[in-house]
């Protein structure tokens, strides 16, 4: 077995089980992280290919792709985190204090 | 400078600078800012739709690599088209937004928008499979956070479910694209397409882009995410996601399909898609003729709308590709002016059952009309576009001998009426007394006509959009 | 030569004026009505002019590029005029009648304004020059004709309206299907004279099976039994609405379009060699039937009435479906006679309504004395409808007959004395009740120096007396018969 078929393999398999968690869970912090999994898996996928031919030099381009990956990749995990943080805000007060209007944050409708 | 380069460029970078400078001004200026961002793309796109008319097909590489190393773009007939439309509708539902969200979110409304604006008209412009993917990563993280921009419950709580399923979404594709790369080591969509082969890492490929992008769009059964986030979303965006959102993922997966899949994939496939479609078109407009709020009806038509898209994949032919672009062009202006109409609704009485219509023809003389007109399109009854879409679509299935597909066309639009009709054969009631009416300003009701209009348009002179998306149908 | 401009502008006469009715406030009483006027006018004029000069043999199209393949055509050859004559005509009285109905209701603005956009529908109908251009004209008429139904916005309005839409939307999907279908055989079928599928003539099974569709799909607005629910129930609509729809508009759009795909799409001897005409018969004698026999049973006046239409339109799909030049003279003839005949009845009971609040047969008596001018009218009317000389009707009836006999198709004779009998049976009950028996109590007096308004009498009077015009001055050349002699020898010609 090459070497670059593992990492590409152990990519899918990471990828599989990243997909499992998004769909089987219900908690939103387990939810992104489980995103995150899927994402490593594709990009180690990706890494994986930059070496499908073993002599000479590694393609570059999988490189430059999973460079670009990365950074798709920590910005919709901040988003992701970022409201759910605020969310879990909001609904503390909400059950704080009951009479307290949870939209009272935005300007009506 | 009007060099092929500038031209293509100018679409995508005027509504960035737009978006970058509204964030700075603050609330002062940014509506000006929006405002003129919105008529220099407006023009920028007009322009470039002008020139592939007479020209034809417009290529440009980025950064000055040739197609296999650096990134393609493309302006075809199916790209102005839709650039139009984006630059047509999207600032439509944006002028309604002004009122009918506050005035902070007002100040972070119009940037987010400028920047799906944007990425769309990036993705709408690119030619490589790697670029399509982080221009639809970019209009997914946008979207997200319009969703969320009233920072309300319902509003982070859609924001995350849709984040939560457009992610995967995206990874399947990538892994889709990795895999395509890998076994063909291209990017570009255009070499892609003559190098593909059948075997099955294309298949394999094939269908991870393939449920990706059906999970963004969404096909049914992958729709479970879309009422929820439709009914949690600020109206005006969520006139956004249904009307150029959601058919950023749809022309990605057009495009692939119909330049790289269909000749290498077993005609099968294409028709489990169409199924599927049949499927989505059947039991969406069910689930919306069952509804009794009336943003619900609006939103599971669209699970219905965009069943009738994939009807395109079983016929796979110039026709059907044309009356598939055809609907989601008159969709997205139909189904703007529907979810605007119930916005302005819901601002003037605050009742967002279906009773809320009741009078609205005395009422709100005009949000009426869009909404009359709008559902016409919806239901394929001339004249609207959609009428024209669905004559396309009905063309090509008795010509491919596939008859059954007329059948789902037909018994949804069936359908159509009936959820349709039952929105609107209140309006013309007495208004209840009890009801409170706000009035609400006169642009407000002026945009969701202005959409009605376009998709009526669209029925009348429908030589002029077949004509332009069929530049460049095949390479 | 061709003029290109004036089948759009009889088109426009009739639409623009309903967009501008739509923006006119609901006091703008005067603006309203001398626009609705001027345009009725105006149509007639422009009709008018393009029927003496359809019979000078001039061309008239309007072509406007639509669809790959399939053009907007509007076009006028002589049985479009003879169905856009009909309506400019009856539209003309019936704006007035409406005006005179309507005094002091609610929402006259946007009564006025679907009304024009329903007749420029009726005009596109006529004047479309293929399959496609009509089908877009007969779902506008839809759109245009809902609104009508639901003016009263009553819970039985809206029920009525519930049930027009479930009833024409499916047989506005039936007919797209068909259209689809030819269009996908034959291209854009374009009407032509003796028909546009002689090149296609082979494939039997799809030209039956968009026959079937077309004919299912246009027997909806025709309410041919089984599919004729709707007729009935839409009476629950003001009187010049029912008197509009039964007819000009949406009947008579139904068997426009039926002649129209047997003569100008099929052509009258490809129908015939595809076996497709007698059972078309067949369902027209049966509504022919079942609609004289349901009218005896009903004793509410309007009721009766639509029932009565259900029975004579099929006369008109009864005529065309027989092969032969004298019952397809009969059946056309009877597309303007029963438009007048039938729209001179609807007003009367719009007159007995709204002067006396009669709805019902039995509380006619005597109202001859009180309203001798509407009754003399519905007389005539009901005598035409009888078939009984020299009212238009009989003329209808005797081509008919001949037509029948010349078919060699005794049976249909006996189907049309038979339904004469059940005419006579359901009208001359009213006629002499109304002359000759003693009302219950005495009317109340006029207030007014006629028996009712002029603007309700007048459109009453002047269709009675068009009624006695088309049978009496049969024989000239410009009476409905001579036009419809002249459109049949056309199709005929082998």
């Amino acid at each position: 077995m090459n070497p670059w078929l593992v990492y590409a393999l152990s990519g899918v398999a990471l990828f599989s089980v990243g997909l499992v968690g998004l769909f089987s869970h219900q908690h939103v912090v387990k939810r992104i992280l489980a995103s995150n999994i899927t994402g490593s898996g594709v990009l180690l996928v990706l890494v994986a290919l930059a070496r499908r031919v073993p002599s000479g030099p590694p393609d570059p381009v999988p490189h430059a792709l999973v460079l670009t990956g990365i950074v798709v990749s920590v910005s919709s995990t901040a988003l992701g985190v970022a409201l759910a943080r605020r969310m879990a805000r909001l609904q503390a007060e909400a059950t704080h204090s009951p009479e307290h209007e949870p939209r009272s944050d935005g300007e009506g409708p | 400078m009007t060099s092929v380069a500038a031209l293509m460029a100018w679409p995508v970078i005027l509504p960035l600078l737009g978006a970058v400078l509204a964030l700075l001004v603050g609330r002062p200026g940014v509506r000006l800012v929006a405002g003129v961002a919105s008529v220099a793309t407006l023009m920028a796109s007009s322009r470039l739709a002008w020139e592939v008319a007479h020209q034809g097909v417009l290529r440009q590489s980025i950064g000055g690599w040739g197609a296999p190393l650096g990134i393609e773009w493309r302006a075809d007939g199916l790209a102005a088209l839709m650039l139009l439309t984006i630059a047509l509708v999207g600032p439509l539902i944006s002028v309604h937004a002004l009122d009918h969200l506050g005035d902070r979110e007002d100040r972070e409304f119009l940037p987010l928008w400028l920047f799906v604006w944007c990425a769309l008209n990036a993705l709408v412009l690119s030619d490589d499979a790697f670029n399509l993917y982080v221009t639809l990563e970019l209009t997914t993280l946008a979207a997200v956070a319009l969703i969320a921009v009233r920072r309300d419950l319902p509003g982070l709580d859609a924001g995350l479910r849709y984040l939560l399923f457009a992610l995967p979404g995206s990874l399947c594709y990538l892994l889709g694209i990795a895999l395509l790369y890998g076994a063909h080591a291209t990017l570009d969509v255009g070499t892609l397409a003559q190098r593909v082969q059948p075997g099955p890492v294309t298949w394999v490929a094939a269908g991870l882009v393939t449920v990706g992008l059906c999970l963004k769009t969404p096909l049914f059964p992958l729709h479970v995410w879309l009422p929820p986030t439709y009914t949690g979303a600020p109206t005006p965006v969520t006139a956004l996601l249904s009307a150029l959102i959601s058919k950023g993922s749809f022309y990605v997966l057009l495009r692939l399909w119909l330049e790289v899949f269909a000749p290498v994939l077993d005609a099968r496939v294409g028709q489990l898609l169409g199924v599927l479609g049949a499927v989505a078109v059947l039991w969406g407009s069910f689930l919306a003729l069952s509804q009794t709020q009336l943003k619900r009806v609006v939103a599971y038509s669209s699970v219905a709308q965009i069943g009738y898209l994939f009807l395109v994949f079983p016929m796979a032919t110039s026709g059907a590709r044309a009356g598939a672009i055809y609907l989601v062009v008159s969709h997205a202006a139909a189904k703007a002016s529907m979810f605007v109409a119930v916005g302005n609704i819901h601002q003037a009485v605050g009742i967002t059952a279906l009773g809320g219509v009741q009078g609205l023809a005395y009422r709100m003389p005009f949000t009426f009309l869009a909404m009359a007109l709008g559902g016409i399109s919806l239901i394929g009854i001339p004249p609207s576009g959609g009428f024209i879409a669905k004559w396309l679509l009905l063309n090509e299935s008795i010509g491919t001998r596939q008859w059954w597909w007329a059948l789902v066309l037909l018994a949804g639009s069936l359908l159509a009426a009936a959820y349709v009709f039952r929105i609107l054969r209140g309006s013309f009631l007495p208004l209840p007394a009890e009801v409170k009416v706000r009035s609400i300003p006169l642009r407000n009701e002026l945009a969701p006509l202005a959409l009605a209009l376009i998709a009526l348009v669209l029925g009348l002179v429908p030589w002029f959009p077949l004509e332009l998306l069929a530049i460049g149908a095949s390479r | 030569m061709t003029n290109t401009w004036l089948p759009l502008s009889v088109l426009l006469s009739s639409l623009l004026p309903g967009l501008i009715i739509f923006l006119l406030a609901e006091e703008q009483r005067r603006t309203r009505t001398l626009l609705n006027l001027l345009a009725a006018v105006t149509k007639l004029v422009l009709t008018g002019v393009m029927a003496w000069g359809v019979f000078q043999g001039r061309q008239y199209e309007t072509r406007l590029p639509f669809l790959p393949k399939a053009d907007l055509v509007l076009r006028a050859d002589s049985f479009s005029l003879l169905f856009i004559t009909l309506s400019a005509v009856l539209w003309f009285v019936t704006t007035i009648y409406a005006v005179g109905y309507l005094e002091g209701t609610d929402h006259r603005s946007r009564f006025f304004g679907f009304f024009s956009l329903c007749v420029a529908s009726t005009m596109g109908i006529a004047l479309a020059g293929n399959l496609l251009t009509f089908f877009l004209f007969y779902e506008m008429l839809t759109l245009s004709t809902y609104p009508l139904v639901i003016h009263r916005g009553t819970p039985e309005a809206l029920r009525a309206g519930n049930v027009y839409l479930r009833y024409t939307l499916s047989g506005a999907t039936l007919l797209l299907a068909g259209v689809v279908l030819l269009y996908s055989l034959a291209g854009a079928v374009e009407f032509t004279e003796r028909g546009a599928l002689g090149a296609v003539a082979a494939h039997r099974t799809e030209l039956i099976a968009a026959f079937v569709l077309l004919m299912g799909g246009l027997g909806v607005k025709t309410a041919l039994v089984p599919l004729h629910g709707w007729l009935p129930v839409a009476m629950v609509a003001p009187a010049p609405v029912s008197a509009l729809l039964h007819a000009v508009a949406v009947v008579k759009a139904g068997a426009f379009g039926i002649t129209r795909v047997i003569y100008d799409v099929y052509g009258v001897y490809l129908v015939h060699d595809l076996g497709v005409m007698q059972p078309l018969a067949i369902v027209a004698a049966v509504t022919i039937l079942f609609g004289s026999v349901r009218a005896l049973q009903q004793g509410d006046l309007k009721k009766r009435l639509a029932y009565s239409t259900v029975s004579q339109v099929a006369y008109i799909v009864l005529g065309v479906s027989i092969f032969g030049t004298a019952s397809t003279i009969g059946g056309l003839v009877h597309l303007v006679h029963q438009g007048v005949m039938k729209i001179t009845l609807f007003f009367c009971a719009g007159n007995y309504a709204e002067e006396l609040h009669v709805h019902r047969v039995s509380e006619l008596r005597g109202v001859g004395r009180r309203m001798p001018l509407t009754t003399a009218a519905f007389t005539v009317g009901a005598l035409g409808m009888i078939g009984i000389p020299p009212v238009a009707g009989f003329i209808s009836k005797w081509y008919l007959g001949i037509g029948a006999l010349e078919a060699h198709q005794p049976w249909l004779v006996v189907v049309l004395l038979t339904s004469s009998l059940l005419n006579a049976g359901y009208f001359l009950p009213i006629v002499y009740s109304a002359w000759f028996q003693a009302p219950r109590e005495a009317w109340k007096p006029s207030p007014g120096r006629w028996e009712i308004g002029l603007l309700l009498l007048l459109p009453t009077v002047a269709t009675a007396v068009l009624s006695l015009a088309a049978g009496l001055f049969a024989g000239a050349e410009l009476s409905p018969l001579g036009w419809t002699r002249l459109l049949t020898e056309r199709e005929f010609r082998p």
